[in-house]
């Protein structure tokens, strides 16, 4: 499930650094802010935009397709063959599963910053004439620890729910090939809502940490 | 002479929220027969394996297997126990993701600690045994529904198992096909001499396969003995499984 989401990830987070940096363009002129774009757009997306909309895309892609694998496995009874022959299915299946999307998001969040910050960099080259390496530099002038690591932290979360959430529903699923769209569907509806309430939370831990 | 019994289930009662489906259900499978369990559709026989098997819990009523109480032992020991029971599912249950190599072993990867030479070696004789040797690498999907079937028939071999229960063997497949499997079946149990549960609608199946055969029918075994003794019966719920 790797690559794809790879390539996903690296077309959305490219966009998403675009479009960010032309929008945010003219309001920061109008206040003679522009030099500001790296800092502003670099900790805005590192920060926020980036975990969060790239584990809305995971939870499409990554929480859909274990539900869906783990809903159809569990209506035409492969989970429970796996169980009469001796494996325990929810390790097998389940474990590996919630740890492969616990460690992946992370990787793929950072990628995804990284390539919504090229994103960025291409406009202000292209617009206001600011180099890559002058770009890049106020970038991480600009990011600091305080900045990177509770971000990194909640992705763990954020993979974790994930996981979690598309387990739990196809593993449960109900009998029949209704049970296992209906188990893929509600993964993604339910780690969507759960993802911005772990954001917020995350968030609000932060803020007691750091004021 | 009496026979040892393999299983022995007595006074099952399960039921799903209102509806019982188990009621006081009764049966025993002694070594070397092969007992068929016909029950229309929805009476409860799938439930009734998954109970026997350790997949569902029963409400009430005692599962033995080889003799061992199976609510009575640990998990470890209830995996132990299974290795003696083969499994073919009503769908034959394929592990999709796997290839047919991977498939047959699962089963043999979890339980005992073969070479690599000697688990190629039972991989094979399986597939010999169900007749598709040149199955051994591809995919589930790319196997017909029979050839499907014959693939879980052959997993659930593997291990060479005392008892094989096989939960509607023929369903869903042509007569010609079905025959075959049924054939399979057959020389199956008298290569390993193993005690077989089958479970059908298929009366011909139940014909030629069957010792002795019980019938389920209001979540009871009401009534039980070999096949022309049933279908000779006077009884007008008996004689409609006989149509
Ligand atoms: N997990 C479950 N939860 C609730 N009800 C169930 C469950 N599994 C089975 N049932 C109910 O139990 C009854 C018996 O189902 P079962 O699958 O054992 O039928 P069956 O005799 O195997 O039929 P078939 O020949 O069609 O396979 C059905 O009414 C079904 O709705
Ligand atoms: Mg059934």
């Amino acid at each position: 499930m790797g690559n794809k989401s790879l390539l996903l990830v690296s077309v959305t987070g490219f966009i998403l650094g675009l479009v960010f940096t032309l929008q945010s363009r003219p309001t920061l002129m109008e206040f003679g802010a522009v030099s500001w774009m790296p800092s502003m757009i670099s900790i805005s997306i590192v920060r926020e935009i980036g975990p969060v909309i790239i584990a809305l895309i995971c939870a499409g892609r990554i929480g859909s397709s274990i539900g869906a694998e783990l809903g159809s496995m569990k209506v035409t009874e492969q989970i429970d063959a796996m169980e009469v022959s001796g494996t325990n299915p929810f390790k097998f299946l389940v474990v590996t599963r919630i740890l492969a999307a616990t460690c992946m998001l992370p990787i793929l969040v950072i990628i995804g910053d990284f390539v919504a910050l090229i994103g960025s960099a291409i406009i202000e080259n292209a617009k206001g004439d600011v180099s890559f390496l002058l770009y890049f530099n106020q970038v991480f002038e600009a990011l600091k620890f305080t900045d990177l690591l509770p971000a990194t932290i909640k992705t763990f979360f954020f993979g974790f729910a994930i996981g979690l959430v598309g387990c739990f529903k196809g593993y449960n699923s109900k009998k029949g090939t209704a049970g296992v769209g209906k188990a893929s569907n509600s993964a993604v509806v339910f780690t969507s809502m759960l993802l911005f309430v772990l954001d917020f939370i995350a968030v609000f831990i932060t803020d007691i940490f750091y004021n | 002479m009496k026979k040892k019994a393999v299983i022995e289930l007595s006074h099952l009662y399960k039921s799903f929220g209102t509806t019982d489906v188990l009621k006081d259900f009764n049966l025993n499978l002694f070594e070397g027969e092969n007992l068929v369990l016909m029950g229309k559709s929805g009476s409860g026989k799938s439930v009734m394996i998954k109970c026997l098997v350790g997949l569902m819990e029963v409400d009430k009523g005692s599962i033995k297997i080889l003799g061992k109480d199976i609510s009575k032992l640990k998990q470890n020991e209830l995996d132990e126990l299974r290795t003696n029971i083969g499994f073919l599912f009503q769908g034959s249950a394929l592990y999709d993701s796997m290839t047919v190599r991977e498939n047959l072993e699962f089963p043999l990867r979890r339980h005992s600690h073969n070479t690599e030479k000697k688990t190629e070696a039972l991989v094979k004789e399986a597939l010999e045994s169900v007749g598709l040797p040149e199955t051994i690498d591809l995919m589930p999907a790319e196997l017909s529904g029979g050839m499907q079937r014959r693939i879980a028939l052959a997993r659930a071999l593997i291990l060479k198992p005392k008892i094989i229960i096989y939960d509607e063997p023929t369903t869903g497949l042509d007569p010609i096909t079905a025959k075959e499997i049924i054939l399979l079946m057959m020389n199956i149990q008298e290569k390993y001499a193993t005690s077989s549960l089958i479970i059908t609608h298929d009366v011909d199946c139940a014909r030629v396969i069957s010792n002795r055969m019980i019938l389920l029918l209001d979540g009871k075994d009401y009534a039980g003995g070999n096949f022309n003794e049933l279908a000779s019966s006077k009884d007008p719920k008996i004689k409609a499984f006989f149509k």
